[in-house]
């Protein structure tokens, strides 16, 4: 499991690294990048994207969830999400956010936007 | 009450406060069900089968109320499909106890989505109910998306913050606490130093020999920190009620029962009138856990609460909905 992540990461910094080579702007090709909420947790867990990526996460749980973010003040807030209802935030500065679930606490995650 | 029958366990709690061993013959899944009293600090524990053998002056007294919980109205996914079916039955069983409850408390979760609709549902249902006087605390679902407002609104009527409350009943003193608000990333329940303060202001006067029962959604006991199952500051809350000679805790939440006694107080969890959960680290998560439909209703389940002037502890009697 905690290889086929690394590989993942390490397949999805090269994609994100190739991209770079053609790119325009970021603002003109922002790319969408998913999370999904399984088994009460978010897979993946830390995800790394380009500046100006929207991400959206899936709820695919049978319980809602949210994704809330943890700096002060908060960055993004979703509704509550029930099952397969989504939520997406288009990241526009660099840095990392920390999130979680304010219904489930012990469910945390954090995008990093490069 | 002096000839030892059975399935009869005793535990002597007056050593340390913590009896593992009581502790674990005493934990009761869900489905089980079993009927646990203390006297005196001894621990008398018997399994509801053999309920029919004890003296009915253990179940029976001054007080006699219901606890029922995680109604989760609005919630149809294959686990229940029908969770308005299923809380109609709880009330069914409350209606058919042998000795009649003076009210009920419900410790949370009533909505499954926090939608007006489902918390209409579970009123209009409960008011088939005999005892017409409700209690309530708020679990992590009655809260979403405006922080209790709603709830507050319907529920909240005459209490602090964020719907803590403590009211007396025949001697009895009750504590309803809020630990669903305000959870930190990577946390726990939380009561939060408010209502902390509130409640060592609450029992101050009290007297130590006031029985105190504290109800509230989150287990105030560390049951599974892994799943957050548990109140970051519980102990401080129970710090507290050290001076009290008899402290019934009882929780809602984790979807089954589960006992445990340390010193004078005894925790005790209740099952859902919804769907079960999993056993702490027995499954991936701690999401629904579907069973045949036709095993549904014997892991839901309502718990019969009496208090006996003179005894020292409340006796909590757990029964399925089958």
């Amino acid at each position: 499991m905690v290889l086929a992540g690394a590989l993942l990461t390490i397949a999805f910094v090269m994609s994100v690294e190739g991209r770079k080579g053609l790119t325009l702007s970021a603002q003109d090709k922002a790319a969408t990048t998913e999370v999904k909420i399984d088994n009460f947790s978010f897979g993946p867990a830390a995800l790394t994207v380009a500046v100006g990526s929207t991400v959206t996460w899936t709820n695919r749980d049978d319980i809602p969830h949210t994704v809330v973010s943890t700096d002060d003040p908060k960055k993004f807030k979703s509704k509550v999400l029930d099952t397969d209802e989504k939520f997406s935030y288009t990241f526009t500065k660099a840095g990392t956010y920390p999130y979680f679930c304010s219904i489930h606490p012990k469910m945390t995650g954090k995008v990093i936007v490069q | 009450m002096s000839a030892k029958k059975k399935d009869e366990i005793i535990y002597d709690h007056n050593n340390d406060g913590i009896d593992r061993r009581g502790f674990l013959k005493c934990m009761a899944w869900a489905g089980t069900g079993a009927f646990c009293v203390i006297q005196g600090g001894v621990l008398k524990s018997y399994a509801l089968s053999r309920m029919p053998e004890t003296n009915p002056k253990d179940t029976m007294g001054e007080l006699s109320f219901v606890q029922i919980s995680d109604s989760h109205m609005g919630f149809n996914k294959a686990a229940n499909p029908d969770v308005a079916a299923t809380l109609k039955v709880a009330v069914d069983k409350i209606n058919a106890l042998p000795t009649a409850p003076e009210f009920m408390l419900h410790t949370g979760d009533i909505s499954h989505l926090s939608k007006p609709e489902e918390f209409d549902t579970v009123d209009q249902i409960l008011k088939g109910a005999k005892p017409k006087n409700v209690f309530y605390v708020p679990g992590e679902h009655d809260v979403l998306n405006d922080d209790g407002k709603q709830f507050l609104e319907r529920y909240g009527k005459g209490s602090k913050g964020a719907g803590w409350y403590s009211f007396e009943k025949r001697g009895v003193h009750f504590i309803g606490l809020v630990n669903v608000m305000n959870l930190k990333a990577g946390g726990l329940g939380t009561l939060g130093p408010e209502q902390l303060e509130w409640l060592e202001d609450d029992v101050k006067h009290l007297k130590s020999s006031t029985p105190i029962v504290v109800f509230a959604h989150i287990p105030l006991w560390s049951v599974y920190p892994e799943w957050g199952w548990g109140t970051e500051d519980s102990a401080q809350a129970l710090a507290y009620l050290k001076k009290f000679g008899s402290v019934t805790v009882l929780n809602g939440h984790i979807h089954q029962t589960l006992q445990k006694v340390e010193g004078t107080v005894t925790f005790h969890t209740a099952a859902s009138t919804a769907f079960p959960q999993p056993q702490p680290g027995k499954a991936d998560s701690p999401g629904p856990m579907k069973v045949p439909a036709e095993q549904l209703r014997s892991v839901l389940g309502i718990t019969d609460v009496n208090y006996v002037q003179g005894q020292h502890a409340l006796a909590v009697v757990d029964s399925t909905l089958a």
